[in-house]
């Protein structure tokens, strides 16, 4: 990886290590010593052109406990044509040497266009990009559910899959890039992907996206999902005849006590509630669901951290030429450390490395 | 005992069978009891991915010397990739986990375990490790193989065999636990050289 | 081929295929076209054209064009983009309204109808915008803009469309006191509030706001019921769904005064092409998808769609060097059209070099009423008229380009075919690939006079 963009370029084998190095820094941070000396000297910029401050600490400080310095760079103003141009911004990161560049933009593709335009050399981490994607919420929602699903089955998470997990996304899945991402990553790691939500808000060309829309919550709840991810509603679209009324769409789309009683009658004990925040409490969730044991509201924000570690440890450690394959790649690396393989990867002490095997005759 | 392998024009030379690699533990574990003056605060943490399974024979021989030790309270694994000095210069590493004893490590004896010494970063990098975790009242270094060519002023406290190498060799530990060779699980020490 | 025309106003261009037809020599002098074949007998001082495998085609005439002057001189001007026009292989184009001021009095296209004139690389005919300053509110003075010397015969509030249906109504009915005709773009503004790309499985994907094919067709569906009610002529721009061809077609099939034109860009790319988030790919209307693609060219094929109209719309670079909300709509293409239309239409059949020359000269000058182009290749005819070689392969490469734009979606595509000369008025503005000088202005007459260049 040299970028993290999107989650549908994302490979079930970059996702997994993933969210398996994510398992690691997420001991780190149950230590008393939270820092680790991984990215000393590297800078990561955070290059927010849209307010997020949730977004913006998490990244902040994924960033120092691997010992990065961070930068932040708000580029203020409602109009962005009205101040610094993208590209200028790039190049004066490129002239401050800038290793990784985390951006949050409100046009859909900046962050593609900064990856692929030449004006900068830096990985570029996509921390949500208008109504397109936003990945590391979606790679925090997965290491979420990975871990119930995992403990559900009594097994621990890293290298395990959300193979026969049922996911239920509801809301305003037209203008969220967490649903666009999540559906994405969520397909890639196993899991059966279910979309709920008024007509208007679920995009055109959804038919041909691997999910099961319903217009109906009560009959996606019906299909009893493992989790339900309540989208939040943006004010903007709420006067915008997407539907007729916030109450007509709490009733219809909201989760509500009713429905969180529902779930107790339908016997689904372990179902959890997602919400990647902020929430609109008494609109599309309710206080007694956003607080009840199902809720994995904090889990998703603790888990954001370990996340974003492991994506700034694997973007800007090791040099780029590799990714094809890493076990081989490490045999080589470690042809003068200590003469011994080292290989990477999550496989368990007894697991036999066949990869490594290869090589022998 | 020089082999060519077919190929690969790689030869392989074994100085370690099973049984060297046995007896060299056996002699390890004493070791470190006589050091220790017992089995009293040791921690023997293995750096991955062969300490650790070194790490867990030597607790057995101690445990086979001394009964009061249980070999699985007293072991642990300790992940040094994100202290290396090198992680830039090569592809990307995952981490691997850190398991430590539920004793801890401070106040312990722990015997840092690796299978081979060679430019001494990754034991280096394991003392930092160390220190971020703990701080242990004594920390010493075992390992199977040194092969020489140090960069840092590092030594160990115990070896198994002192293999003078050329830096063009290759040192390769095999063990069970992880490596299957041809189908089958094996114990040895081979050096292989490229000529 | 020799050159050195710059003094020379006779060629015998040897051995041309007419349109794709046997090899002829054609004799040029004083504008016109003299002498076919046996007839075209050399004389002294005769600047002679090698053309052996060259096929000779009518000068080409765009219907719409952007030529930026007067207000966005950094974009283009009528100089450079009429200079793209000659190597493009065109002899005529017309210059869209939306300049600043907006080409909407006669003060405003006659400025660039002289300018031009004073280029003298292709015949620079403007197009009178229908509303003043593309308000979409009040009629601009057509008849004025009719009347004066550029004679504006094709009006168009390009960029914006005519979306109130009385107004429309109005121009329609207004234009039909000179024999004008209204060039719609087809976009219904509310159904097209923020959008930025193709209303589809991509734009659902990229997370950028649909541009729906109804915000088109909805359109076009509702002006050739009102050029049928008032018994006018309706163009309609670009048109780039499979849907707005069936309208279309169901309009000609009722007798219906409806023309239609389609871009180059929409015969050969696709919404894929956006999944990189290059602004280059940004254009108005926005590429579709291959359905719509293949819809179109079909339509050319079979006449529904009338002419091709390069829609070239150059933007300085910084328009397009940014993030693709913000980033102009628009690209280049006069110096690409005749490649594309040759790969998509031409190399796949669906056209010969007869039905190339209807699509991008013969039609759009009936279309724009110039009297002097797209006129059949034959003794006594003003000499506008090209030579292409179709067996040459080129690749695109936009620094290279005679425009100032470098927004061309065909940047790095290899395409067959490339004009190796073009006659306008009977003098050679392009002689071996490469530009050789413009026609002087008004021919040798006083530029004071202020004749026509049409007016041979």
């Amino acid at each position: 990886m040299k970028h993290l963009l999107s989650t549908q370029d994302l490979s079930a084998r970059n996702a997994l290590r993933l969210l398996d190095v994510a398992e690691e820094m997420a001991a780190v941070g149950q230590r008393e010593i939270k820092k680790l000396p991984a990215l000393r000297g590297r800078t990561v910029v955070n290059l927010f052109f849209e307010d997020s401050t949730r977004t913006r600490i998490s990244f902040e400080a994924a960033a120092k406990r691997l010992s990065a310095d961070v930068i932040n760079f708000a580029v203020k103003g409602s109009s962005v044509s009205k101040g610094e141009s993208l590209k200028d911004t790039a190049q004066t990161l490129e002239a401050m040497s800038a290793d990784a560049v985390v951006i949050r933009h409100p046009a859909s593709g900046a962050p593609a266009r900064l990856a692929a335009s030449g004006w900068i050399d830096a990985a570029v981490v996509n921390a949500g990009d208008g109504t397109h994607e936003h990945p590391t919420q979606a790679l925090l929602d997965a290491f979420t559910l990975r871990r119930h699903w995992a403990r559900l089955g009594g097994n621990p998470s890293a290298g395990t899959t959300l193979a026969g997990m049922k996911v239920l996304i509801v809301g305003d899945v037209l203008h969220s890039r967490v649903a666009r991402s999540n559906v994405w990553l969520l397909t890639t790691l196993g899991a059966e992907v279910l979309l709920a939500g008024p007509p208007t808000l679920l995009p055109v060309g959804v038919g041909s996206w691997p999910c099961t829309v319903y217009y109906n919550l009560d009959e996606a709840l019906a299909q009893r999902p493992d989790a339900v991810m309540m989208l939040r509603l943006q004010a903007e679209r709420m006067n915008a005849a997407f539907f007729p009324s916030t109450r007509e769409y709490s009733r219809r789309w909201g989760f509500d006590d009713g429905r969180l009683a529902l779930l107790d009658t339908m016997g689904l004990d372990d179902t959890v509630i997602m919400h990647p925040g902020p929430m609109n409490r008494g609109l599309e969730i309710s206080s007694a669901a956003a607080d009840s044991p199902r809720s994995t509201v904090l889990a998703q924000v603790r888990n954001g951290v370990s996340v974003r570690m492991a994506a700034l440890y694997l973007l800007l450690s090791g040099d780029h030429h590799d990714e094809q394959d890493d076990e081989q790649d490490d045999e080589q690396a470690d042809a003068k450390d200590d003469a011994t393989d080292v290989p990477a990867g999550n496989g368990t002490r007894t697991t036999p490395d066949t990869t490594r095997e290869g090589t022998h005759p | 005992m020089t082999v060519p392998a077919p190929d690969s024009g790689i030869h392989k030379r074994v100085v370690l069978a099973e049984a060297d690699i046995d007896r060299a533990l056996t002699r390890i574990a004493h070791e470190i009891l006589e050091a220790n003056k017992g089995s009293r605060d040791l921690v023997l943490l293995g750096i991955p991915r062969r300490g650790f399974p070194l790490a867990q024979r030597l607790a057995q021989k101690i445990a086979a010397v001394d009964e009061s030790v249980d070999p699985d309270l007293i072991t642990g694994q300790l992940d040094v990739t994100m202290y290396r000095d090198d992680l830039r210069r090569n592809p990307t590493r995952s981490p691997l986990a850190t398991q430590l004893p539920p004793s801890g490590i401070d106040d312990k004896v722990v015997v840092l375990v690796d299978d081979v010494l060679y430019s001494g970063r990754t034991i280096r990098a394991a003392l930092d490790a160390l220190a971020d975790l703990g701080r242990p009242r004594i920390v010493r270094l075992a390992v199977l193989v040194d092969r020489g060519h140090r960069e840092l002023p590092i030594r160990a406290d115990h070896v198994g065999k002192n293999l003078p190498t050329s830096s063009r060799e290759r040192v390769r530990v095999h063990l069970a636990e992880i490596d299957l060779i041809g189908g089958s699980a094996v114990n040895e020490v081979v050096i292989e050289d490229r000529p | 081929m020799t050159t050195d025309a710059s003094t020379t106003t006779e060629y015998l261009i040897r051995g041309a295929s007419i349109l794709g037809g046997p090899s002829q020599d054609i004799l040029v002098r004083g504008g016109r076209i003299v002498a076919l074949g046996e007839d075209a007998g050399a004389s002294a001082g005769v600047t002679a054209v090698d053309a052996e495998g060259l096929v000779a085609l009518p000068g080409m005439v765009d219907l719409h064009t952007h030529l930026r002057e007067p207000g966005r001189e950094d974009a283009e001007t009528v100089e450079t983009g009429s200079r793209a026009a000659a190597l493009g292989g065109f002899t005529a184009v017309h210059a869209m309204a939306n300049s600043s001021p907006v080409a909407d009095t006669a003060g405003v296209v006659e400025q660039v109808y002289r300018l031009g004139l004073a280029s003298g690389w292709v015949e620079v005919r403007p197009v009178g915008a229908v509303t003043v300053g593309l308000g979409g509110e009040r009629l601009a003075e057509l008849g004025a803009m009719a009347e004066s010397r550029a004679a504006v015969r094709v009006f168009s509030d390009d960029g914006i469309c005519v979306h109130d249906p009385v107004l429309m109504r109005r121009a329609l009915e207004y234009v039909k006191a000179f024999d004008g005709v209204i060039a719609q773009h087809a976009q219904e503004p509310r159904l097209t509030e923020g959008a930025q790309m193709n209303e589809g499985e991509v734009s659902a994907v990229l997370g950028l706001t649909g541009w729906p094919a109804v915000a088109e067709e909805s359109i076009i569906a509702r002006d050739v019921l009102l050029a049928q009610h008032v018994g006018s002529r309706l163009h309609v721009c670009h048109v780039s769904t499979a849907g707005s061809v069936e309208i279309i077609r169901w309009a000609k099939a009722r007798g219906i005064d409806v023309t239609a034109e389609v871009t180059p860009h929409h015969l050969l790319l696709t919404d894929e092409l956006v999944r990189s988030y290059d602004p280059v790919y940004k254009v108005n209307p926005p590429l579709r998808t291959s359905e719509d693609v293949h819809a179109l060219r079909e339509a050319l094929a079979d006449g529904t769609i009338d002419v091709v109209g390069t829609d070239h719309a150059p933007h300085p670079s910084e328009h397009k060097e940014c993030e693709w909300a913000q980033a102009a709509m628009g690209m280049t293409g006069l110096e690409t059209a005749l490649s594309v239309v040759q790969h998509t239409m031409v190399e796949t059949g669906m056209l010969d070099w007869e039905g190339f020359a209807r699509v991008t000269s013969v039609t759009p000058a009936r279309i724009g009423r110039l009297e002097h182009q797209g006129r059949p290749l034959a003794a006594g005819e003003p000499a506008n008229l090209i030579l292409v070689d179709p067996a040459a392969r080129w690749t695109v490469d936009p620094s290279t380009m005679a425009t100032k734009g470098r927004n061309s979606p065909f940047r790095g595509l290899e395409l067959p075919g490339s004009v190796r000369a073009t006659f306008y008025a009977g003098h050679a503005t392009v002689l071996d690939g490469r530009l050789a000088t413009p026609r002087p202005a008004a021919a040798g007459a006083a530029p004071t006079q202020d004749v026509p260049a049409w007016t041979i």
